[in-house]
């Protein structure tokens, strides 16, 4: 079995928009999940249900919106592109957007769960041993949380390598530049005779969903064993 | 150092408002369980913001409400130690002990070895808290509020969640950072016995006020007291110097100013002073010398004060030369015996009552005695 060109440069786009999604995701995710598990502010479950929103929207639904507000004409997309010069619409940095968006109550629900799972009074004790609270998170409460944080991680790329909806609906499919691995697939499927390639795409997406399985496993069990949770 | 606190702070239904000021060497709230002992060491910690108070220590003021002063707890440079220890399970025992230095000033100070040798952690170093006994954990958790350099040591019933074997393996250690870190303690505890055997000053306190402060002996002394401090426990404080020991029938005399104590063998050596606790319901009492006993302590003296009975109870306290003693007895002995202040009695209290967990390790520094330094 052999990919041709184009569905190597599937492969490769589909990679890079879900790591790119997963990484930029994780601070914003962090920061999200802190306020929701620690925070007692007005609009907390406001912003609870902002987050989840694009789980239960339909991706279609996730995917208009996204090209309203950061299309090119949009109030967003049309600040950024005029004050940063980032571009969403029909690029690659869009599909990432979307991905991002998508999987983010993935990631965000994980890390939530971990941290409320955190013993607030370790945090308390390494206050009175003189660490103030940016120290504390990172000395205490982000190792505490590298389980959830990998666990949400996963997910996260997870959910991005199978995006499709909301994709396909703000930056299209476009072969090259926004033409991810289940865009290529539902191309295949649209023509004629192109069965055999959406087969071979369909054994890549399930291994490289079984190697990011396996890595979170083996990370998460070397996180685990150092906190001695066995 | 003097630490002043003056607080009140309402917690639901219960009102919180002591004021007490301490000094040097180990201070013991003592009160029953949900007194609020812990609530005054977490305001003074700050981790709790008092509604209306000040805490300061020496000049430095730590609250003050009335001028919205409230310094934060990792600037106070306050140890506390936590009764479930509250290791780091991220970190081996060893970083865990060095996680304050990363925040704590420069200059020379506490050192590592010393710290370790001082609390005997030396082989716990490369493991992890999980893989610690309770007692192990104690110590490190100990070490490490040491390490960050404390001008103050903040102590909430460290040896509550240990089983007697464990406490007895603690509180010399305990005894020693009192004698040797030179750092003040304030040690809450609602056990008499941990708070005779270690305390130097017992601040009393019940039902969210200060009831009592004052030096050890005399806060125990004090029949008045006894319903806050605990009936069953209550006793006397005695401090007496090694004099001799009879290996022939494995005893140690011990001498007070009542007179001589014959006790089971203590492995101290001769001309230690150490602080004897006995207990008020292991003292009996007679009006004439008492022949043909098997008591060994006979010590005579004269009643100084009856207290308020309860029930069938009364507590009596006498005069041996100097030494309070405490005896529990009946309405009906006083009675009989027609005991009233100045009556003339002997004290019988039987060795074996005198078993080791009533001692203190050595007193050094507490009383201007310098012992050498072998624990119990």
């Amino acid at each position: 079995m052999s990919l041709s060109q184009e569905e190597w440069t599937a492969v490769r786009l589909s990679i890079r928009v879900a790591l790119v999604a997963t990484l930029v995701g994780l601070p914003f995710g962090l920061l999200v999940a802190m306020a929701l598990a620690r925070g007692r502010f007005w609009g907390h479950s406001l912003l609870n249900g902002f987050v989840l929103l694009p789980l239960i929207l339909p991706p279609v639904v996730t995917g208009y919106v996204l090209l309203i507000l950061f299309g090119k004409r949009g109030p967003i997309g049309s600040f950024l592109a005029e004050h940063f010069g980032i571009v969403f619409s029909f690029r690659w940095t869009g599909a990432a957007l979307a991905c991002g968006i998508m999987g983010f109550p993935l990631m965000v629900r994980a890390l939530r769960l971990s941290i409320e799972a955190v013993d607030t009074r370790l945090e308390e004790a390494a206050g009175t041993l003189g660490a103030n609270r940016a120290w504390v998170f990172l000395t205490v409460t982000l190792p505490l949380i590298l389980p959830g944080i990998i666990a949400g991680m996963i997910l996260c790329f997870a959910k991005a390598m199978g995006e499709f909806g909301a994709t396909i609906t703000f930056v299209s499919n476009i072969p090259g530049e926004t033409q991810t691995l289940p865009s290529l697939i539902y191309t295949f499927t649209q023509v004629p005779g192109g069965d055999a390639g959406a087969l071979r795409l369909t054994i890549v997406s399930v291994a490289i969903a079984m190697l990011a399985l396996l890595a979170s496993e083996l990370m998460a069990r070397h996180a685990n064993r150092r906190l001695d949770i066995e | 150092m003097t630490v002043a606190v003056d607080i009140s702070h309402r917690l639901g239904n219960f009102t919180l408002d002591a004021r007490f000021e301490t000094v040097d060497g180990l201070v013991a709230l003592l009160g029953r369980s949900g007194s609020g002992k812990t609530s005054i060491i977490n305001t003074i910690a700050g981790l709790i913001y008092p509604d209306h108070g000040r805490v300061t220590i020496d000049d430095v003021v730590l609250i003050d409400t009335a001028r919205e002063i409230f310094v934060p707890p990792h600037r106070r440079r306050i140890g506390y130690v936590f009764q479930e220890g509250r290791l780091f399970p991220h970190l081996t025992v060893r970083q865990n002990l060095l996680y304050g230095r990363w925040f704590a000033p420069r200059e020379a100070g506490t050192d590592f070895d010393g710290v370790v040798e001082l609390l005997g952690i030396g082989a716990l170093l490369e493991r992890r808290p999980g893989r610690l006994s309770g007692g192990e954990k104690q110590r490190v958790a100990i070490g490490r509020a040491l390490l960050a350099k404390p001008r103050l040591l903040l102590m909430d019933e460290p040896l509550a969640s240990l089983d007697e074997a464990r406490k007895a393996e603690i509180l010399p250690y305990i005894e020693r950072l009192r004698d040797q870190a030179r750092v003040p303690i304030i040690y809450v505890s609602h056990s008499i016995a941990e708070v005779a055997r270690l305390a130097s000053t017992v601040v009393l306190v019940s039902d969210g006020k200060v009831a009592a402060v004052g030096p050890t002996a005399q806060i125990m002394h004090r029949l008045d007291l006894f319903p806050l401090t605990g009936r069953a426990e209550a006793g006397a404080l005695i401090e007496a110097t090694v004099e001799r020991h009879d290996e022939q029938f494995g005893l140690t005399e011990l001498r007070s100013h009542a007179g001589l104590w014959k006790l089971p063998r203590l492995d101290v050596p001769i001309g230690v002073r150490l602080r004897l606790r006995v207990r008020a319901r292991d003292v009996m009492i007679a009006t004439s010398a008492p022949s043909d006993l098997s008591a060994l302590n006979v010590l005579s003296g004269r009643v100084s004060d009856i207290g308020s009975p309860h029930g069938a109870i009364v507590e009596v306290r006498l005069d041996c030369a100097g030494d309070v003693l405490i005896a529990r007895l009946t309405r009906y002995s006083v009675e009989r015996l027609g005991l009233a202040p100045g009556t003339p009695v002997y004290a019988l209290i039987k060795s074996v009552a005198l078993d080791r967990r009533s001692l203190s390790g050595p007193i050094r520094g507490m009383s201007g005695a310098d012992a050498a330094a072998d624990e119990v």
